[in-house]
């Protein structure tokens, strides 16, 4: 049987798609807004899904998960009704007929001195047959893209051009990430195993 | 019969559909499934979860990445999850019959079970969300042009927070198997979409429950791109009778089990 789980029997319980018909379940209002748009240190952090064929993936549902602009993890509830007041930490947003994606949040401070400070990202899409995780470097102001390629200990360790797809493109009012699923300037993907 | 919204696609009796017809059918969709069934157990490489590179999954074709993944200890904020609270979701929304004026059409059930770790922790106070079709195997989705009856007295769509010990509970109705374009005569076997959080972020699962005896599981590439028939298994709930209520509702037991690092529990080994 499988349904019920004992202690010698704790396999992981196997991801699925998240299919075409999540639109009407998961998204909700304000899913994206981590911080009020119009906020003194709000940024923009948006981008485009695309696929192998370069095509915008219109189905495709992003998470993100980030410290505070203190470099604090948050443990407050509030996401899926946020009063404008509390920033949580989290956000949902699904991607429109042209694939794009929006969110508006504050900088991640940095957590470690160490660390580059980075938005942790979640991809599901249909035909994606589990999730992906990812992160969305944040370079600007003190830290620079140049420096972060190779003080970051993650992104050091990868070949230059596939370190870049981790970096978020800074724009006057915040940052550009985009996710390639396959192909030229695939995006890097992690695994935590 | 007139469909608002959906001129085009009249699905009749003696009507074809304005689509084309994919190519495929589903013996063709099954052998290749089988094909990667074997090549999983002979080269040991088959893990507990999907591959991304499925191509009995049409979809899955252009969407997955070619590149391996890069290994990466979590830090900082990956080694926490995201906290919701009685703010975030009220009790009501764990009853999926409650919804709208009227009983909804179907077999009235309960779904529960407990979301663990990989220590066998129960995950506290943690969101669950999760969505389906109705009876009829029809979503409340513009996207959806599957031509049986929407339910008005259901929506399909409810949230509940783990308790203490990391029990979820749903009342629902029993959704119906649907038609999808991924082959000729291809049918989803009945599922509940869930989706869950851990206690850190690289347990975040998004996944899909399945019913026992349903003979659809067999022939469906979304299931089967878990090419290890044992994890396959673990995506199957137990008919349950203690969980079935006298003159009220099915049940069904259905634990989850959340690793994201897929840590094995060794500092409860040496205690
Ligand atoms: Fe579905």
């Amino acid at each position: 049987m499988s349904g019920v789980r004992t202690e010698g029997d704790l396999a992981p319980t196997p991801g699925q798609t998240v299919g075409p018909f999540y639109g009407y379940a998961l998204p909700f209002d304000g899913d994206s807004e981590l911080v009020p748009p119009g906020r003194e240190d709000a940024v923009r952090l948006h981008g485009v899904v695309t696929d192998g064929a370069g095509a915008p993936v219109p189905d495709a549902l992003l998470e993100i998960w980030q410290a505070d602009a203190d470099g604090a993890v948050v443990r407050r509830p509030g996401s899926l009704h946020r009063d404008g007041w509390t920033f949580t930490g989290w956000g949902r947003c699904a991607t429109r007929d042209d694939g794009s994606f929006s969110f508006t949040t504050v900088r991640p401070g940095r957590h470690d001195p160490d660390r580059a400070p980075y938005v942790a990202v979640t991809v599901f899409a249909r035909g994606l047959l589990d999730r992906l995780l990812t992160r969305a470097y944040l370079p600007a102001g003190e830290i620079e893209a140049e420096e972060l390629l190779t003080s970051d200990p993650l992104l050091a360790s990868l070949p230059a051009e596939r370190a870049r797809t981790l970096l978020a493109t800074p724009e006057p009012t915040g940052h550009r990430f985009d996710v390639r699923l396959q192909g030229e300037g695939e995006t890097v993907f992690l695994r935590h195993a | 019969m007139a469909h608002p919204g959906r001129a085009g696609h009249r699905y009749g009796r003696g009507v074809t559909r304005t689509t084309a017809l994919p190519a495929h059918s589903q013996a063709e969709i099954s052998t290749e499934i089988d094909a990667l069934a074997a090549e999983g157990a002979a080269d040991g490489h088959r893990g507990p979860q999907p591959r991304l590179d499925y191509a009995p999954y049409r979809s899955s074709l252009l969407r997955h990445p070619t590149k391996a993944p890069q290994q990466v200890d979590p830090e900082g904020i990956e080694l926490w999850a995201p906290c919701f609270g009685e703010r975030d979701v009220h009790a009501l929304e764990s009853d999926l019959t409650i919804q709208h004026a009227g009983e909804p059409v179907g077999e009235r059930m309960v779904v529960t079970g407990r979301v663990l770790d990989g220590a066998g922790r129960p995950v506290r106070r943690q969101l669950v969300e999760v969505w389906q079709a109705n009876a009829g195997g029809r979503y409340v989705h513009q996207r959806d042009q599957h031509p049986a009856a929407l339910d008005p007295n259901f929506t399909g769509m409810g949230r509940c927070l783990t308790d203490d010990d990391g029990w979820y509970r749903f009342t629902t109705i029993k959704p119906g198997p649907y038609p999808w374009k991924n082959h000729r005569n291809a049918w989803r076997p009945a599922h509940i979409h869930f989706s869950l959080f851990g206690t850190e972020f690289t347990q975040r699962t998004i996944t899909q429950m399945y019913f026992p005896g349903d003979q659809l599981v067999g022939l469906d590439p979304i299931i089967s791109s878990i090419t290890d028939p044992a994890a396959r298994e673990l995506l199957v709930a137990d008919y349950d009778h203690d969980v079935t209520t006298h003159e009220w509702a099915t049940g069904y037991r259905w634990d989850i089990v959340l690793t994201g690092t897929h840590r094995t529990p060794t500092e409860e080994e040496g205690a």
